[in-house]
């Protein structure tokens, strides 16, 4: 007899694409465990702290590839704990997309019409609430006046933060001290342990074989509470059918690892990835210049001087997100905050007569600290990013303790991906060095290349089995009682932030996981309300799927 | 003192004592070196450790070739890198940083890490590097927290509409 343990459902991954699949499942009666390779970290444990140990480095991960560094969550609720919460749904022409392959790129299944309920059901759980002008940080405000001196539309976006326990503090790359910022932690992933869910952290998943009767075995590590790089043990787990929510970073290469034991990986695990299209640039404010130019105040003696004043994003300008543009010059502006340290290493100096990033002058600028506005670039980029050889173990080779690896993706920016950044280079100089507002200039993408924190597309759904690893119901071709539903699920940059429309596909895709999963013998159903029990998003979205409720 | 001065080059600061070569003096107030960065290398968490012997051999070679290739005639007191002038340092380190370059990445690290020891002092705890005045978090003029040792900013908006929404906006206040 074995003795391997044995769930109906496994889960890679806690972030989005495992806690609502998760949540879903469990509470439609399946056995369900959670395998998350990062720490459990809740309330009291986010520090507002940069010291290596501290939170900082425990829930976030940076890894280091060839052209591309991807940043995200290393924790249980992955990156929706060290997320910004903004939570724009995507424009409807991002669904139209062709890419680089000459013809749509999302399945035929899906346009924004047809994730309008799935969006609706996520917004109703987290929950997703408009941001009011009076909630809206210093930063975003001056953003905001900027785009509007310069004839241009801005919104306060969408977030899912609970404004009235929000203290600004600016520290959500750490996680959310308050409990303001609305993470998995506080909706799908509660619920989802109250219908017996288990979530084992520290588990880090490296690959998947299958059994002779056609479940499968996962095969995890148990890494080191402290040093990641450490192994403290190992082990494995049977199950009918596997979610793979390991983040557009990690699924492939799980995938890939697990080839030589499952058969051949569709040709798109591992290719097609997309970092959003993302790039950031840092102006210097000029505090003279905002009071008299733009009417700007703090009552303080300061017109703005108050970078680390707020809550990340607040406000988008998506004048460029029009249909009628061509493809690869949509995209929108949203002011950011990024914390010293990574938020600065990269910020160029405008008019630098030595070194852009470094240096004397380098320094003079950081005096200006508080002067700053970073703004941030979702654009269309080519799906350009190909993971290489497998690494040893994990996703990428552990350089530090805790947050820093070297990652085997590769991404070199194609003309059609440069050509959106250089127009929307030239936007931001254009809206914020009018009437000598402020200096801008981009990050270097000459250290660590380009760089993400939306990760994406890297196992996309599609209907083309040439270019997509998933069917339109999330399961991995070829390889059936697989299915993926995190962010690398997304065909492509969706010129907003990611976060709503991953979590609306993994809503989407949850019906037909339920029927693959009753087709493996395990007793489930479909039709759990909202995680705190509300309802009213609930129908339109049963009534998509034919699912009749009395 | 050889990775002091890299440090130093990187964000640059006064001397912190007279005869203190691994910081070349060209900036006003504490720069890397003051912020702690050999103390952020050596820590285990940043698993620079095990290479940093190996890092500053290495460095000092590149800056007896430099120095060679250049005709100069450093002090041979000092490391070759520490005696090399600060926009010899400069010089360098954009060579050693540069695209294509062999060993980019390891130079690019070790200014990363020069970088996360200024700006935020990443081998102390934050509030025990405000309160004894890091220099890098100084120099940003980071705003410290509330009494309790947490982070609260009460006045933190314009409090007023500040531009016009884009005409397509849907109810949910996303793009169309």
């Amino acid at each position: 007899m074995s003795s391997i343990e044995s769930t109906d459902v496994l889960v890679i991954g806690s972030g989005f694409g495992g806690a609502i699949t998760a949540y879903h499942l469990a509470a439609g009666g399946a056995r369900v465990t959670i395998l998350e390779r990062g720490p459990w970290l809740n309330g009291t444990d986010f520090d507002q702290d940069f010291k290596f140990g501290s939170s900082t480095t425990r829930a976030f991960d940076f890894v280091i590839g060839d052209g591309m560094s991807v940043l995200g969550g290393n924790c249980v609720g992955g990156g929706s704990v060290v997320y910004f919460a903004a939570m724009p749904r995507a424009p409807r022409f991002v669904f139209e997309r062709h890419g680089s392959i000459g013809r749509r790129m999302w399945p035929s299944a899906i346009s924004r019409d047809t994730l309008e309920p799935w969006y609706d059901r996520v917004a109703e759980a987290l929950p997703v609430t408009q941001q009011e002008w009076r909630n809206v940080p210093y930063a975003g405000g001056l953003w905001a006046a900027a785009c509007d001196h310069a004839g241009r539309t801005a919104n306060p976006v969408p977030i899912a933060i609970d404004e009235d326990k929000c203290t600004n503090c600016n520290w959500m790359m750490s996680g959310c001290r308050f409990d303001a910022k609305r993470s998995l932690l506080l909706n799908y992933l509660p619920a989802a342990i109250s219908h017996g869910t288990e979530i084992r952290p520290l588990h880090e998943v490296q690959h998947l074989t299958r059994n002779a009767d056609g479940s499968y075995r996962v095969h995890y590590t148990v890494v080191d509470e402290v040093d990641y790089r450490v192994e403290v043990a190992s082990g494995a787990i049977d199950a009918q059918l596997v979610v793979v929510a390991a983040g557009a970073g990690a699924t492939p290469v799980i995938l890939q690892r697990s080839a030589p034991h499952l058969g051949q990986m569709p040709a798109a695990v591992g290719r097609y990835f997309s970092g959003n299209g993302e790039r950031l640039n840092t102006a210097v404010l000029d505090d003279d210049r905002v009071r008299d130019v733009l009417g700007l105040d703090r009552g303080n003696g300061a017109a703005y001087q108050a970078y680390q004043i707020g809550k990340g994003p607040a406000v988008a300008s998506w004048d460029r997100l029009d249909a009628a543009l061509p493809e690869y010059e949509r995209y929108s502006l949203e002011q950011l905050y990024f914390p010293p340290g990574f938020g600065t290493i990269l910020a160029q100096v405008p008019d630098a007569s030595g070194p852009t990033w470094f240096g004397i002058e380098k320094k003079e600028m950081i005096r200006k600290w508080q002067s700053w506005l970073t703004i941030f670039i979702m654009s269309e980029d080519d799906n350009e990013g190909v993971f290489g050889d497998v690494p040893p173990s994990g996703n990428a080779v552990r350089l530090s303790q805790q947050m820093l690896s070297r990652g085997p993706l590769q991404y070199r920016p194609t003309a059609n991906t440069l050509r959106g950044w250089a127009a929307a280079d030239a936007e931001i100089r254009d809206i914020l060095e009018r009437d000598g507002l402020a200096r801008v200039m981009p990050w270097t993408n000459d250290l660590v290349g380009a760089y993400t924190v939306h990760p994406l597309a890297s196992c996309r759904i599609g209907d083309d089995p040439a270019t997509s690893a998933l069917d339109d119901r999330h399961e991995l071709r070829g390889h059936p009682g697989i299915f993926v539903t995190d962010g690398s699920a997304v065909p492509g940059a969706l010129t907003v932030n990611p976060a709503m429309t991953i979590a609306a596909l993994a809503e989407r895709a949850v019906p037909g996981i339920v029927r693959a999963a009753r087709d493996r013998g395990v007793a489930v159903s479909y039709g759990a309300p909202a995680p705190s029990g509300e309802t009213a998003a609930r129908r339109p979205a049963l009534q998509q799927v034919g699912v009749r409720r009395t | 003192m050889t990775l002091e001065a890299y440090a130093d080059t990187i964000l640059p600061g006064e001397k912190r004592w007279p005869e203190d070569h691994a910081v070349a003096g060209v900036s006003v107030g504490g720069g890397s070196a003051a912020g702690g960065a050999f103390e952020v290398l050596r820590s285990p968490e940043g698993g620079m450790e095990p290479i940093l012997e190996t890092l500053a051999d290495q460095l000092n070679e590149h800056a007896v070739r430099f120095a060679a290739e250049r005709g100069l005639v450093p002090d041979p007191t000092l490391p070759p890198f520490v005696a090399l002038a600060y926009p010899e340092r400069v010089a360098l380190i954009q060579e050693l940083t540069a695209t294509g370059h062999g060993e980019r990445e390891l130079w690019v690290s070790l200014a990363m890490f020069s970088t996360i020891a200024f700006d935020s002092a990443s081998h102390l705890p934050t509030l025990e590097a405000l309160a004894t005045g890091h220099p890098g978090l100084a120099t940003l003029g980071y705003f410290p927290p509330d009494a309790d040792g947490l982070w609260r900013f009460p006045a933190y908006s314009y409090g007023r509409p500040l531009a016009r929404p884009h005409p397509d906006t849907t109810p949910s206040g996303s793009p169309a």
